[in-house]
């Protein structure tokens, strides 16, 4: 951040999008003070996804203790704070609320500017916490919800140049996974049986012509028609080679269009965000070819990849330093679009 | 003694600020508006009308429902991150009986109720000083409500926006017992949340974290899945 500031700007950030109840305090966008997330996983494990209700009723139990803990955890008082961040969308509404609600009260009794921060560009900026972003840059944002392609030439602009016209990447692996009869969420069980898998069932990849968009529903079609003709055949399936040809699928077209990408834009760093970037295969084939390519290219570690409050406030510090404010009539926006605040 | 008190149970928002017992402000609105969007700033506005800083609130009270389960979130996530920001005691009232104040000074039972849809009710019914509640707040198919209410043989008195989409079977089933309040009292007052507690013992502040609504349902899919849970023993 700029060189004359003289005191430090800390953010407290408030996450609150889908099943995570998470605070962060962020000290100059780039250094994580302490960083509290409530997981609500176990509860909706039972329901094989996220339940909308459930994942709100968790967010009323938790949101006060987990902001106590982040300021306890960084041994701070709210007056040390600059400002107030917290995810405006997109998300689920009813969860959104929890999180927004509460910022706004915390910063209406502290006397302090609320900041409502996009929930990618958080996923993004999760790569401030690890090291300087240089632009142009390009981020391939997968999760649950997500499968973008963002380019940004500086910080606060953002352009998507490609996004999923179907499924998002992280939603096609929950749905394989429920065939392949494997716990909710089932990302990292597909991922741990593709790397075992020495064999692989042959699916089909998702080129949609010149575009950068993605499609991943019918490849998840060919894995549920593949499935359902071994059953009719009384044939048994080999759930680690049906992993493997569904993630070999997936990657292939993430990393294809990412490199096409960034070679089109001339970027100067690749960085990959959100829930799926913790996939191994995605990282590891990523890692390479831009190794080979000569772009640094990285992921956050693992905890930052996931939904967190880190990523928020490091977001909200640049938009703070940029003069970009709320105000209390904030509102949940589940379908927010990613704009630029410069 | 500085009281805040927030009721967003339902469509309706109400906020008011009570000092030593008296209405310093209140606003009571019927508006299809977003709580989420225009409870801070009408906090923020009536509390500047009255020259209070937020720091000098001495304790928050709040519908804690039944109703709505969004407007309940709202309603209850402000309240209690307020109250722990402020370090003060946040006290929960049901939204029912904040209602039920409405209709004080009738002389027999006072009914509130909100339409729970397809033929059920959240509702309860008091004797009109209001600490004696004849049927407990819960959720209800009209019917049973009624057939309780007939049993109890009293002119009952029913108070809310919802009560006119029951009238025809509440006639049917009270006729002459039957009384409905006038329009102006359909609308819960905050003024009268603060009311129903501000002589009772405050909770401690370590009670604010474990706060959270009173739905009086649990979640659907939590339903369908102890109902799945409970076939697997079998
Ligand atoms: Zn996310």
């Amino acid at each position: 951040m700029g060189e004359f500031i003289m005191k430090d700007t800390i953010i407290l950030a408030i996450e609150t999008s889908c099943d995570e109840t998470a605070a962060a305090l962020i000290r100059n966008g780039s250094e994580i003070v302490s960083n509290v997330v409530a997981s609500q996983i176990e509860s909706q494990k039972r329901f094989g996804g996220v339940v909308p209700e459930i994942a709100s009723r968790h967010h009323v139990e938790q949101i006060t203790i987990v902001i106590e803990e982040a300021l306890e955890k960084a041994n701070m008082q709210p007056s040390d704070i600059s400002a107030v961040a917290v995810t405006e969308g997109p998300g689920l509404v009813g969860a959104l609320l929890i999180g927004i609600n509460a910022a706004k009260a915390f910063a209406f009794v502290h006397n302090l500017p609320i900041i409502g921060v996009h929930h990618i560009a958080g996923h993004i900026y999760a790569n401030a916490l690890v090291q300087p972003m240089e632009f142009p840059l390009l981020a391939l944002v997968v999760s649950g919800g997500h499968t973008e392609l963002v380019l940004m030439r500086e910080h606060g602009s953002f352009e998507v140049v490609g996004e999923t016209r179907d499924d998002a990447a992280g939603e096609a692996y929950d749905k394989v996974a429920r065939v392949l009869n494997m716990p909710y969420p089932g990302g990292p069980h597909i991922d741990r049986l593709a790397h075992e898998a020495e064999e692989s069932v042959d699916f089909p990849r998702a080129w949609l012509d010149e575009s950068y968009d993605f499609s991943f529903s019918g490849l998840k079609s060919a894995v549920i028609n593949y499935k359902h003709n071994m059953d009719q055949r009384g044939e048994e399936i080999v759930p680690a080679h049906v992993a493997k040809g569904f993630q070999d699928s997936v990657v292939e077209v993430l990393t294809t269009k990412t490199l096409k990408a960034a070679r089109e834009f001339n970027v100067k760093q690749v960085i990959a965000a959100g829930g799926v970037s913790a996939n191994k295969g995605l990282r590891t084939s990523l890692e390479q070819v831009f190794l080979e390519e000569g772009i640094p290219f990285t992921v956050p570690p693992l905890k930052l990849c996931t939904d967190n409050a880190a990523m928020i406030g490091a977001a909200a510090a640049y938009m703070y330093e940029a003069g970009v404010r709320g105000d209390l009539s904030m509102n949940g926006v589940p379908g927010k679009e990613l704009k630029s605040w410069k | 003694m500085i009281w805040l008190g927030i009721e967003t149970s339902n469509a309706p928002l109400s906020i008011a600020v009570v000092k030593d017992g008296q209405v310093l402000i209140e606003i009571v609105q019927n508006l299809k508006l977003t709580h989420s969007v225009t409870v801070m700033p009408t906090i923020e506005e009536l509390l500047k009308k009255v020259n209070i800083k937020p720091a000098e609130i001495d304790a928050i009270a709040v519908s804690e429902g039944p109703g709505s389960y969004t407007g309940l979130r709202i309603g209850v996530t402000i309240a209690k991150t307020l109250a722990w920001s402020l370090k003060k005691p946040v006290v929960g009232v049901s939204s029912l009986k904040v209602l039920a104040a409405n209709g004080q000074l009738f002389n027999g039972l006072i009914c509130a109720l909100f339409d729970a849809r397809r033929q059920n009710v959240y509702a309860a019914a008091y004797k009109p000083d209001l600490f004696e509640t004849v049927i407990k707040e819960q959720h209800i198919s009209i019917e049973e409500l009624l057939q309780q209410l007939k049993e109890l043989n009293k002119p009952v008195m029913f108070v809310g926006l919802d009560a006119e989409n029951f009238q025809d079977k509440i006639s049917e089933y009270l006729g002459e017992l039957a009384y409905f309040a006038p329009k102006s009292l359909y609308l819960p007052r905050a003024s009268k949340l603060i009311e129903l507690v501000q002589n009772e013992p405050l909770p401690s502040i370590e009670e604010v974290h474990s706060f959270v609504p009173k739905y009086h349902r649990i979640a659907q899919a939590e339903a369908e899945w102890i109902k799945e849970q409970k076939k697997g023993n079998q």
